[in-house]
């Protein structure tokens, strides 16, 4: 079965990244949730993000 | 004036935090302006257009927080300055030891992470989201400010891998009966939903809710996917999802007008479902549905009441009330009497884009309106009301540095008050949207505006609210109601409910609904 499928019949996991609060909700609502200590990749330069992502 | 800007160094805060942070600063006296954001380039014009920024700010890096300050004396800087220390104080404390903080998806995921739930600003989505698809995991994106280029990259790419990715701009979505977003309590029950619209599924979920059905998951897609350029590529991916879920029998679509293309593509598609299905494209023309033998709502109170009659293979039986007609007549007409002489109009104050168009939809056949959404007469200054006014407040114009008006109700208090001093508004309708992610309290913001637009109008002005919400909801659909009801709120039961009565109020019965015809179509006196 595609892995979209499995998203409705396996328990949720999620990873969240930016609002802390959405994860907390999740937490509340039983369902395992890893928030992401987030921090904008390259110092938030655009163009050396391009570049990193080339090299990925 | 003083003007101060306070650069943390590398101190990475969300959003939501920032922008109330910044309005409890507000309060503090002496303070003229204040907004706390990061170093990002296009915060940083924001706040020089603003005239906010000093060099300090200019120099601070994307990953530097900014906190602007312009007060009366320096004293009442160093006040704020404190306050704002003392916050991240807070915020730091508030995280126990335990709590497994991870510096990027490679570390956070682990064998069974089937979704990554995204609210970063727009320009770094692209980046996260083609990592998480990479690693074969769906993802539901809220941000919004993500180019229409890399929505459709990152869609084809889930496409190829069957993967599906919820938005941009997806607020809503509930799966296996979690809360994702902006999401209400609500049953679980056999009725799938793919919706484009968050409000939208918020309130069709509810409707279900309070109908004693419920739901088996809503899929998300985002405002933007059936549009030309996306061709509804996760629409038809959650329409496959829920074709092979055992737990739904019935779809339901809910966008609003898609791209004509697009349409008849997935109204094909639905033609050949091998489960029944319910189109609500609000603001749309139902012949193409119904052409193809499936069934068609014009409101979401109406697809939530169709999928039900549907799925029970009954005779749908349109309502306009829950009431009786007479005694919704009766309600209207007694608020009219109240009215000044001279208040006509209505106004309609929304927080849910998709609620502010079901009203507009439902009520412009009747009388002439004013709005910032994509239909009604274009409104000279989206920030005053003219004659009959929609407004969505919820609209990127209106969140620029600022929370959504679920969260953060002052925007949307500013603006009631406003109403109320022009002696033309009979009416004031609102939504209250509670749920995960809305605001915690509505009740404490509302019932102080709307008590001070009171006394300010000087007059009788009429309230009629709906609340999208249940009584599971951590707000509570019953607390809220009794709350609003105790200062003389009319809450009616669904939005498309709130918005006739409100109608039928300012129009002190010239438009009544009082023949419950096909469609609910209201019949002018």
């Amino acid at each position: 079965m595609p892995k979209n499928f499995d998203l409705l019949q396996q328990p949720l996991s999620v990873v969240t990244f930016g609002l802390e609060s959405f994860s907390l909700a999740l937490k509340e609502q039983g369902i395992e949730a890893v928030h992401v200590d987030w921090r904008p990749p390259a110092d938030g330069d655009q163009r050396l993000l391009g570049i990193l992502e080339n090299l990925r | 004036m003083i003007l101060r800007n306070v650069i943390k160094k590398n101190r990475y805060v969300d959003s939501i935090f920032l922008m109330l942070l910044a309005n409890r600063l507000k309060s503090l006296e002496g303070i003229d302006r204040i907004s706390a954001m990061m170093g990002a380039e296009g915060n940083k014009g924001i706040l020089e257009e603003s005239g906010l920024l000093d060099q300090a700010g200019r120099e601070a890096a994307p990953n530097d927080l900014i906190i602007a300050i312009l007060a009366e004396s320096d004293e009442v800087v160093d006040r704020a300055v404190s306050e704002v220390d003392d916050a991240l104080d807070q915020k730091d404390s508030g995280r126990s030891e335990d709590d497994y903080s991870p510096k990027s998806l490679d570390s956070a995921k682990n064998g069974k992470t089937n979704l990554i739930f995204c609210s970063l600003p727009g320009p770094y989505v692209r980046w996260e989201a083609k990592k998480a698809l990479d690693a074969g995991i769906n993802c539901m994106i809220f941000s919004d400010n993500v180019p229409v280029e890399t929505e459709l990259e990152l869609k084809e790419l889930a496409k190829e891998k069957k993967l599906i990715v919820m938005g941009p701009d997806c607020g809503t979505a509930i799966i296996n009966g979690t809360a994702l977003g902006f999401a209400n309590v609500v049953s679980r029950g056999r009725i799938g939903i793919v919706g484009a619209s968050g409000t939208g599924i918020q309130e069709v979920t509810v409707q279900l809710h309070h109908l004693g059905e419920g739901i088996s998951h809503a899929i998300g897609t985002g405002g933007r996917d059936l549009t030309e350029k996306i061709g509804g590529i996760s629409m038809l991916s959650g329409i496959e999802m829920l074709e092979n879920d055992p737990a739904t029998e019935l779809l339901l679509l809910i966008s609003k007008p898609p791209a004509p293309r697009i349409e008849k593509m997935i109204l094909d598609r639905m033609a050949k479902s091998k489960k029944p299905a319910v189109i609500c494209f609000i603001g749309g023309k139902t012949e193409e549905a119904e052409k193809r033998g499936l069934p068609a709502a014009r409101t979401l109170e109406e697809a939530a009441r169709l999928a039900i009659a549907t799925l029970l293979k009954k005779k749908f039986e349109p309502k306009n009330f829950d009431m009786s007609p007479t005694e919704a007549f009766a309600a209207a007409a007694a608020e009219s009497l109240k009215l000044a002489p001279g208040a006509r109009y209505l106004r309609g104050l929304y927080s849910g884009g998709t609620l502010a168009d079901e009203a507009l939809v439902l009520l412009e056949k009747f009388l002439p309106f004013h709005s910032n959404l994509s239909h009604g007469q274009k409104l000279s200054d989206n920030a005053v009301s003219q004659g009959n006014t929609i407004i969505d407040l919820g609209d990127d114009e209106f969140t620029v540095g600022v929370p959504h008006p679920m969260i953060d109700y002052t925007n949307r208090m500013e603006r009631l008050l406003q109403e109320a001093e022009d002696p033309e508004v009979a009416v004031i309708l609102f939504d209250v949207v509670i749920g995960y992610g809305s605001h915690l309290n509505p009740t404490e913001p509302l019932i102080p505006a709307i008590l001070a637009a009171r006394e300010r109008s000087k007059r009788h002005l009429s309230f009629v609210a709906t609340i999208c919400g249940t009584n599971e909801d951590p707000q509570n659909l019953e607390k809220t109601r009794e709350a609003l009801e105790e200062i003389g709120v009319i809450v009616m039961p669904s939005n498309a409910q709130a918005a006739r009565l409100a109608a039928m109020i300012a129009s002190r019965g010239k438009i009544d609904f009082m023949n419950s015809e096909k469609n609910c179509h209201a019949e002018k006196l």
